[in-house]
């Protein structure tokens, strides 16, 4: 239904291109208690689209339905303008939408350098016989994916540790090496949850300038949850605001920053 | 050369090839291990089972028997013919596949996320749960098991080794089975390292013991893993089950050989192949040249109990084994 051609100019000059993914009216309850109330909004090739929201809203749970983490009762999620059968994560993550998790869950007992590789997995295709005995097109195949994470290694700096077993890595790096997880992977979309929570204020910066770089440089599509108001305004061409489970909000920063339902969400509303 | 430290030399061979017997048993513990963070307690139930199974195909026998006659009053017990050992092997890894799919479909698929703990206590159950079934489908009498495998001292190292010593030397005494286990083993874990170092299901298996729903956000699908493990582990068995089961013969018994691997785990670790094949070799090494110089000393019988005791040395001082991982921990 969505003309994949339309797009838009984002304020900073990016072409911003066709609908990728399309929520339809989702509905996620557990039990009785409804987590997303008939939810709607699209993420558009090349963009930084945000959700935001006071905690509870449904924000993470928003992100679990699209990487398959959560399958919702009702609605339907659209993945390049055709609906998504039932799916299970593993085959999610096999389409091309890569994620990162708001407790971080990478391989502790593997090193940065490992962790970055298994990102690689959706792409190795040569049989299992090639691969053990290391010979001709398995072995161009490795050395292929070597590089692309040593490339993603190098963009995120975080060359000094690719040999140390991510157990030992404090928490704003083990942040990072996840990210560096998830784009190994080349992602169509790359889905973020609460990439800067528990940073302190250099570490978001980091961040911020990793997320911006990587949508840059890769053109990688994003969608991110944020807490920090400050830090979605700077990143996000487009942003969803979620209370309670529905959606109050859809716009641009300057949109939604104006819009009274998300003050209210947001400072209180008092009923006198 | 001194006949005695001749004696010693043909211990310390005799124990380097029972080692490799334990390490044969303790390499399905560790591919598990290593894939899941499961300790598998059913380890040796398989080998059992895994030796019960190509015993009766080999034999024709019909599984089930008793179950059958006792409930439809009919007499069948045999079909009659009887199947190549090679055949009967390959009959065999197929029925470790099928188990290793019910395991996943009934047991594993139910306990995603769960605390090791928990998986262990699952292997417990699945450990009886086949005990019972091998016995059903096979009968508990002990079989004898023969696929061919050549068995008895070998004539050949005693004649060509006679000469090193007296004349009341008759040459290094070594089981030919024993010698054929070594080389199994040697390609077993050949195989296993290159699977495991260097392929993408290998690389894909230690992220699932790692981290579940990572193992989901890169694509994995952790059912197809867990069916591949436990097959691999499956055929582990077998291979342990066949050359036991020859030594030995097929009972029961044979289920407790996974005791013996408890030690080797130790002193290897739990998580690396080569450690449970140079812990295999330390514990048989050691247990039988302890025999050696101390047994009569000690009152004889010090292999039922030497392996434990060095395991719990090691146990104190250097948890993790001699290639495990290290045990990483921020505080």
């Amino acid at each position: 239904m969505k003309d994949s051609s339309e797009g838009y100019t984002t304020e900073d000059g990016r072409k911003i291109g066709g609908v990728v993914m399309e929520m339809k009216n989702i509905t996620l309850r557990f039990g009785g208690v409804v987590a997303i109330k008939d939810i709607s909004f699209d993420i558009r090739e090349g963009e930084i689209r945000a959700i935001i929201g006071p905690n509870g809203a449904g924000k993470s749970s928003m992100l679990n339905v699209i990487s398959g983490f959560y399958v919702p009762q009702e609605g339907e999620v659209w993945f390049h303008g055709a609906p998504r059968p039932k799916m299970r994560p593993f085959q999610v993550a096999q389409q091309g939408i890569a994620r990162t998790f708001q407790n971080i869950a990478l391989f502790e007992g593997m090193s940065v350098l490992d962790n970055v590789m298994t990102g690689r997995l959706t792409h190795m295709k040569t049989g299992l016989f090639a691969q053990a005995l290391w010979k001709g097109k398995a072995e161009k195949e490795e050395t292929a994916n070597r590089e692309v994470a040593e490339r993603i290694i190098d963009f995120l700096e975080i060359q000094a540790i690719r040999k140390t077993p991510v157990g030992r890595l404090p928490y704003g790096l083990k942040k990072r090496v996840e990210l560096a997880r998830a784009l190994a992977a080349e992602p169509k979309l790359l889905l973020l949850d609460e990439p800067m929570a528990g940073m302190n204020v250099e570490e978001k910066e980091d961040m911020s300038r990793f997320i911006l770089d990587v949508n840059d440089e890769f053109g990688t599509t994003i969608a991110l949850i944020e807490h920090d108001m400050g830090v979605v305004m700077d990143l996000s061409d487009r942003v969803v605001v979620m209370d309670y489970g529905r959606k109050i909000g859809d716009g641009t920063p300057q949109e939604v920053r104006n819009n009274q339902a998300v003050i209210d969400a947001y400072l209180g509303v008092s009923h006198d | 050369m001194s006949d005695q430290f001749l004696y010693a030399i043909e211990v310390t061979l005799n124990g380097l090839m029972a080692g490799v017997l334990y390490a044969l048993v303790a390499l399905g513990f560790v591919l598990i291990y290593k894939a899941s963070g499961i300790f598998n307690y059913a380890q040796g139930v398989m080998a059992l089972f895994a030796a019960m199974t190509l015993v009766g195909i080999m034999d024709g026998q019909v599984p089930f028997s008793h179950l059958i006659n006792a409930t439809f009053g009919t007499k069948v017990h045999h079909f009659g013919w009887h199947v190549p050992a090679l055949a009967a092997i390959a009959l065999t890894v197929g029925v470790m596949v099928a188990l290793a799919w019910m395991v996943q479909r009934f047991v594993m698929r139910h306990l995603v996320n769960q605390e090791p703990i928990i998986l262990f206590m699952a292997t417990i159950g699945l450990a009886y749960f086949l005990e019972g079934v091998s016995d059903l489908m096979w009968g508990s009498e002990i079989k004898k098991l023969d696929v061919g495998l050549p068995q008895g001292g070998s004539r050949w190292v005693e004649d060509a080794t006679a000469f090193l010593g007296s004349e009341n030397f008759y040459g290094f005494f070594i089981d030919k089975l024993d010698m054929v286990a070594t080389v199994v083993a040697v390609l077993l874990v050949i195989a296993l390292m290159l699977f495991s170092n260097y392929t993408k299901q290998g690389r894909a298996m230690r992220a699932v013991a790692d981290d579940h729903q990572a193992a989901l956000s890169v694509g994995i699908s952790l059912n197809f893993i867990w069916i591949l493990v436990w097959s691999v582990a499956g055929f582990v068995a077998l291979v342990a089950g066949i050359v036991w089961g020859t030594k030995s013969g097929v009972q029961f018994s044979l289920s407790l050989i996974a005791l013996k691997a408890l030690p080797v785990l130790m002193l290897g670790g739990f998580t690396s192949i080569p450690g449970a094949i140079v812990g295999g070799l330390i514990i048989g090494v050691g247990e039988k040249l302890f025999e050696f110089t101390f047994g009569a000393m000690m009152g004889g019988a010090t292999e039922n109990w030497f392996a434990y005791v060095l395991a719990l040395v090691f146990l104190v001082f250097r948890p993790q084994g001699l290639f495990g991982e290290k045990i990483i921990e921020r505080v």
